[in-house]
């Protein structure tokens, strides 16, 4: 379809969480805005491939993930600053200990395989539907809900089994465990 | 100090906490809102031009205004 003024806006609409789903991916909020500004001009390019009533956001994600997919090829990770980078793009610093265990969810992150990253990304946080995620990613719905399951069970292995004492019973629990209080 | 190894499903609590860990790091990035950059691509190009921009100078970061 043409490109309308409404068209336009649903477009701007979708950048924000266009950005979140390609830091998500990248882990690197330089990069990630790259991939944006040129997904958005894939998008208005060919436009006129675009179906009248169709998902618009889902059109967008899977120009974006197809896009870092090649670059991924390319770069093969060559850019994984382990330090923080993607902090950096966040307006507000977390307080300490949040900041902590927001660094760690991000590194568990960033562990798992580049399949399951996106695929609970796009169920977990940008919230389509197994289908659309499906479509997104170009393969089946069963595919996709296999790779979210063990997206989870990895971060949670990652995160919680080994670490367990951080996230005990309760602190009531704990405390009388542990006697002394910290 | 006990281990918490999920046997048959996830343990549920983790579950949640997973989901919510990673929606507040994905909405963290959606509340920016939308970057001027991003804004003013949208504003200026149609299709022709976004054509032209890609073929012209893909790769090449110009700087803009």
């Amino acid at each position: 379809m043409p490109l309308t003024d409404s068209l336009r806006d649903d477009i701007l609409a979708s950048v924000p969480s266009l950005r979140a789903f390609a830091i998500s991916l990248s882990g690197n909020g330089d990069r990630a805005d790259d991939l944006v500004q040129e997904t958005l001009l894939r998008a208005l390019a060919n436009i006129d491939s675009f179906q009248v009533g169709s998902n618009l956001p889902a059109w967008l994600f899977t120009i974006l993930r197809n896009l870092f997919r090649s670059d991924y090829r390319k770069r093969r990770r060559e850019v994984e600053d382990a330090d923080g980078s993607y902090a950096k793009t966040l307006k507000t610093q977390p307080a300490q200990n949040a900041h902590l265990e927001f660094e760690e969810f991000r590194a568990a992150l960033e562990k798992l395989p580049q399949d399951q990253r996106e695929a609970l990304i796009l169920v977990g946080a940008s919230g389509f539907s197994y289908e659309d995620a499906a479509t997104i990613c170009g393969c089946a719905v069963g595919t996709i809900k296999s790779r979210v399951n063990r997206a989870r069970s990895k971060l949670s292995a990652l995160l919680y089994v080994d670490g367990a004492e951080d996230f005990g019973p309760d602190d009531t629990v704990r405390a009388v465990i542990g006697g002394s209080g910290g | 100090m006990k281990d918490v190894k999920p046997k048959g499903g996830l343990n549920a609590e983790i579950q949640s906490r997973i989901g919510h860990q990673l929606r507040a790091m994905y909405d963290d990035v959606v509340r920016q809102g939308v970057p001027d950059r991003f804004a003013e691509l949208i504003r200026k190009l149609d299709g022709a031009e976004a054509q032209a921009q890609i073929a012209g100078d893909s790769g090449k970061n110009e700087g803009g205004e």
